[in-house]
């Protein structure tokens, strides 16, 4: 016993050390792990306020081009708008039933407060959270394209994956074809993403669009991601395929996160289908 | 007494705040945010507590891990800087009993505090990236990272330490 006590006392920095070094080693170890509940992240209180409030004096330098990006979108909402018309006065007449319409997602706005696309595990915070609605699981996208998806929520504010990060990995497809792949980011360039198990028999040219594939229940199908960069086709395979992102991730300002309503609906389903 | 702890405080929170709004946004040539919260590390005064100085550490990597949502990957690097800092500057001074009471970093010559600040700032950093790309197949990229982003750190802490402590 007085050995034991004497061991400690000799290597109290030692172990205090180990101690200590252990801890941050288990917050490291579960950060790189996707879907586990983590206690460091940046939307709690303190950390999300200090961004909002910063975000807050810096909002104002951006103005213009945020103000930019809504009247383009502005005006791409009306063209739609219009066409819409047009195809009603064409049309047969028809009753328009309400009963058979149906929301199937829900979109909540929210401006991003802290944004990173330097590092190999890229995140953002948004200033709203589980007080707005958001849950963990949530697609977030802007007017361009797909952004990442809701990570951690708190109070007032939440986490978002980046697709700039190692944990990412989204259904897309080519919007000429129906050949699913998925999209991962190798970490060099933040403007370049990879796509990667795509089949052989798609045939790929470089300017393709890829946009997101309506395998997961996250994201829409539909959504834009961005153009074919270039390719190597080697051994009868795709090898690398970069895509260049139509978003600018290094400056994001309001996103949309889509709530998708029948989610529990469809994972029950396939739940079903995989316990059989 | 007093005052050493109110000064070390007071660092402390402005050099986090420094780090997070700052310098976590630099991206200098696309990818290089130098670390210069680690002066804290540096700075540290030498007759104080360790156990002060490892906890601090801990909680000085942590708060910046808080911010940037990067697990404990800067809690672990800190921590370990804050470890060997102590047997470092003893090799380098080539001195097992140097006085701890008078010591102070600018007193000591500048090759020597530079190769002091040179080894720690590769540590942490060669720490920082391999947890956070936390794959053996990027060594590359590590190591890369570790060089350009270290001398960055090295240039901004030298100046301020030159800048804004005193020369007794």
């Amino acid at each position: 016993m007085q050995q034991i006590i004497y061991f400690i006392r000799k290597f109290r920095y030692f172990l205090l050390f180990l101690l200590l070094e252990i801890i941050a080693i288990i917050f490291t170890v579960q950060h790189h792990s996707y879907h586990t509940s983590k206690f460091i992240n940046s939307a709690n209180f303190i950390s999300g306020g200090i961004y909002n409030k910063v975000n807050s004096v810096n909002e104002y330098f951006l103005l213009k081009s945020e103000n930019k990006i809504l009247s383009e979108e502005n005006v791409r909402l009306k063209n739609l708008l219009e066409q819409k018309e047009i195809d009603y006065n064409e049309g047969v007449f028809s009753v328009i039933d309400s009963s058979k319409y149906f929301q199937k997602y829900e979109y909540y706005s929210a401006k991003v407060i802290n944004n990173n696309y330097t590092k190999r595990n890229n995140t953002l915070t948004l200033n709203k959270g589980s007080k707005h609605g958001l849950t963990p699981d949530l697609g977030v996208i802007n007017s361009k394209g797909i952004i990442g998806i809701v990570e951690n929520t708190s109070s007032n504010f939440s986490t978002i994956i980046s697709i700039l990060n190692n944990n990412s990995k989204i259904n897309v497809h080519l919007k000429n074809s129906n050949h699913f792949g998925t999209l991962i980011w190798d970490g060099e360039d933040y403007n370049i993403t990879q796509i990667v198990d795509i089949p052989r028999q798609a045939k790929i040219k470089i300017g393709d669009t890829v946009v997101t594939g309506g395998k997961s229940v996250i994201f829409p199908e539909g959504i834009n991601v961005g153009v074919i960069k270039d390719f190597t086709f080697e051994n009868n395979q795709y090898q690398k395929i970069n895509v260049l992102l139509f978003n600018d991730m290094s400056s994001i300002g309001y996103v949309e996160v889509i709530k998708n309503l029948q989610k529990i609906e469809q994972k029950k389903l396939e739940q079903q289908v995989n316990n059989e | 007494m007093n005052s050493s702890i109110g000064l070390n405080s007071v660092r402390f929170i402005g050099l986090v705040l420094l780090q997070v709004l700052v310098f976590n946004h630099i991206n200098l040539f696309g990818y290089i945010n130098p670390f210069i919260y680690i002066v804290w590390v540096f700075l540290f005064p030498f007759r104080k507590n360790k156990t002060l100085l490892l906890i601090g550490s801990f909680l000085l990597g942590l708060s910046v891990d808080f911010f940037s949502d990067s697990g404990g990957v800067n809690a672990a690097a800190t921590l370990f800087i804050a470890f060997v800092r102590l047997p470092i500057l003893k090799t380098i001074l080539r001195r097992s009993d140097f006085d701890f009471l008078l010591f102070n970093l600018r007193l000591i010559p500048f090759s020597k505090t530079l190769l002091y600040i040179t080894i720690l700032t590769l540590i942490h950093h060669f720490i920082v990236f391999n947890l956070e790309y936390f794959s053996f197949n990027a060594f590359l990229s590590v190591f890369y990272n570790t060089i350009f982003t270290s001398v960055f750190t090295i240039i901004l802490s030298v100046l301020g330490i030159i800048l804004f402590t005193k020369k007794k």
